[in-house]
């Protein structure tokens, strides 16, 4: 589903550049539950945001759904992104104007969908969320945990090939980040690849795959016990 | 472009800012209301003018001759001048291809009778052509014309408030009236724009009044209608020509203004239309300035409404939003609200102009009103900047990474 090959990333920082990604190599297969491991300043971010295509790659090839990504402008990313990827963002980025039912409705109308199926289909991935009841509240009347779970349901809602997940549970409590994450999990089994980045280990700990990153190269790639446990079954 | 869904988005944007939307397009209403309001009173001046012309024909020119004031050719200032029926002539013959009109005028105040009814009238005897120089309306019976010239008949074309005083409601045409212990028969009546005092004249031929009252040939005064063919910078010189002439023919100094001058309406027309040209440069400068500053309005408005959503731009587009569904969202927005303004101001505007009407007269205002051409044209001008107000910044906003507009606060 995803495939990385030398990926290099650098910013300009004044004269200098910053070489951030130095030559990853990362094969995530459909279905995978995968979680990017990194203190701040690993990289993981600028990975999710190149994954996410919402930046783009120096060096190095990056096959998303097997298709080469290069040379991307910004009407063919938006395409992209709204046919294969679902984000999750540790701040939630929910429109603070629009309903949590408008805003899980949104990818679809830039997909061209009419309203009346899209408030339908939207509805559909609020009451999964188990936010049925709170479909016509405006952002700032939920709690953290029920605006990620509205941006998940967001992230949901075209039926992506990935759900991408900046720190998904950075923001929350350990009770809520406990819901959120088995929220994901539920995804996951039904077949969704998801990609989380975190630097929480027993947020990592539940994904079933966790790749470390240091410095810009990955010091480690490995499965969790759970991850064992499925790739045997 | 009238995709529902579209403006529905729209509307949910503009309804979370409306403190912004408020101010944008209270910019954009002032503006033209401004504008609307400047050039309607430029209107109204105009008008004034145009009405002050309307009693004489615009292309009037007035000889008339009092007392000299400078010696010339042995003889002595203070000679009274008198014009007579050989200056007339003179004109007539020298200057024909420069005439349209052409009349003597001689003033007498003059008592008039009819059965019990007596008052006392200015009366002017001229030629057939006055009629057309001082715009008279004949509203019964007709004006003096050449058969009643070359008979000198006795006949007596009266004013409208002559008619009421002397006959009342009864017809006056045909009747005998008694003029100075003459009988003169009413041959027309007639009404003028001049006012009252224009509609208490009475007209004669001129030969009568100069062969009943002392028998000579004097006139008061000679009124021409220069030909409307001359410009007015033609007529102002055939003006000067004549004033010279004349002079020369009564040996009077060629700068002596108070015993001979010629009253040229061109000379007025010109001053008028330099003064309403002069103002109309005016107009546009600070028409053009208040819409520029409508315009400046709008564009920071704009930029400063995009550069606070570009986090939302970026959440749009992390969705899947093109940036060219981004900028139509913008420009569609700031269309609407510099349009629905740039009306709000157009309606306000003419609504204030009707309710001042003529209430302002005295200011040499009157009944102010505007083109709807040059307002319409503000207006499209003002919406055309909206849409590159909201255009520009839009575009750069959604050229912005996503990943930056995201970290955006």
């Amino acid at each position: 589903m995803i495939k990385i090959e030398g990926l290099h990333k650098s910013y300009p920082i004044g004269k200098d550049s910053l070489h951030v990604l130095k030559g990853l190599d990362l094969h995530i297969k459909e279905g995978e539950f995968v979680s990017i491991m990194g203190s701040s300043g690993s990289g993981k971010s600028t990975l999710l945001n190149i994954v996410g295509l919402l930046d783009t790659h120096d060096e190095g090839n990056y096959f998303l759904n097997g298709q080469l990504i290069q040379n991307l402008n910004e009407k063919k990313a938006a395409v992209l992104r709204n046919k294969f990827l679902g984000f999750v963002f540790q701040s939630f980025n929910l429109i603070s104007y629009k309903t949590a039912l408008e805003n899980v409705a949104l990818p679809l109308y830039y997909k061209g969908m009419g309203r009346k199926e899209r408030l339908k289909i939207a509805q559909e991935y609020l009451e999964k969320v188990e936010l049925g009841p709170w479909a016509n509240h405006l952002p700032n009347e939920l709690s953290g945990g029920q605006k990620q779970r509205v941006a998940i349901a967001r992230a949901l809602v075209t039926n992506p090939k990935v759900i991408l997940a900046d720190e998904p549970t950075g923001a929350l409590d350990s009770k809520t980040t406990d819901s959120v994450m088995d929220l994901l999990k539920g995804i996951n089994d039904e077949g969704m690849t998801v990609f989380v980045i975190t630097h929480e280990e027993d947020v990592a700990e539940q994904t079933n795959r966790i790749v470390r990153l240091k410095d810009g190269v990955i010091i480690s790639d490995e499965y969790t016990k759970a991850g064992k446990l499925k790739t045997v079954k | 472009m009238f995709d529902l869904d579209s403006w529905r988005e729209i509307f949910q944007s503009i309804n979370k800012n409306k403190l912004r939307a408020v101010l944008s397009g209270f910019t954009v209403a002032f503006a033209i209301l401004l504008f609307t309001l400047l050039f309607g009173i430029v209107s109204g001046l105009k008008n004034t003018f145009a009405e002050a012309f309307v009693d004489d024909a615009a292309n009037s020119m007035f000889v008339r001759v009092w007392k000299t004031s400078k010696p010339y050719k042995g003889l002595q200032s203070g000679r009274s001048i008198q014009l007579k029926n050989k200056d007339y002539d003179y004109v007539e013959e020298k200057y024909n291809n420069k005439i349209q009109y052409l009349t003597a005028r001689i003033y007498k105040n003059v008592s008039i009778s009819y059965k019990s009814k007596q008052d006392s009238y200015n009366l002017r005897a001229v030629h057939p052509d006055h009629q057309f120089l001082e715009k008279t309306n004949i509203i019964d019976g007709r004006y003096i014309n050449e058969l009643d010239l070359q008979q000198a008949s006795k006949v007596i074309v009266i004013g409208r408030l002559v008619k009421e005083d002397l006959f009342g409601e009864r017809p006056a045409l045909g009747k005998q009236v008694n003029v100075n212990g003459i009988s003169y028969k009413v041959i027309g009546v007639f009404t003028d724009d001049g006012g009252d005092n224009e509609e208490r004249l009475t007209y004669m031929p001129v030969t009568t009044a100069q062969k009943l009252y002392g028998n000579n040939d004097y006139i008061s005064q000679i009124n021409i209608g220069y030909d409307p063919k001359l410009d007015l910078n033609q007529a102002i010189a055939f003006g000067n020509q004549l004033e010279r002439d004349l002079r020369e023919k009564l040996d009077i100094h060629p700068d002596d203004q108070s015993a001979l001058s010629v009253r040229n309406m061109a000379e007025a027309n010109k001053g008028v239309n330099q003064f309403m040209i002069a103002l109309y440069f005016i107009v546009i400068f600070v028409g053009s300035g208040t819409l520029i500053a409508g315009i400046i309005g709008i564009s920071n408005i704009m930029i400063f409404s995009i550069k606070e959503r570009t986090k939302e731009f970026g959440i749009r587009k992390a969705l899947g939003a093109k940036p060219s569904s981004i900028i139509a969202m913008v420009v569609k927005e700031s269309l609407l609200i510099t349009a629905l303004a740039g009306y709000l101001g157009l309606l306000l505007g003419t609504y204030i102009l009707n309710q001042i009407g003529d209430s302002l007269e005295e200011y040499f205002i009157k009944n102010p009103g505007v083109d709807t051409g040059i307002v319409v044209g503000a207006t499209i001008t003002l919406v055309i900047a909206g849409l590159i107000a909201g255009y520009l910044p839009a575009k750069k906003a959604a050229q912005i990474k996503p990943i930056v507009a995201l970290r955006a606060d």
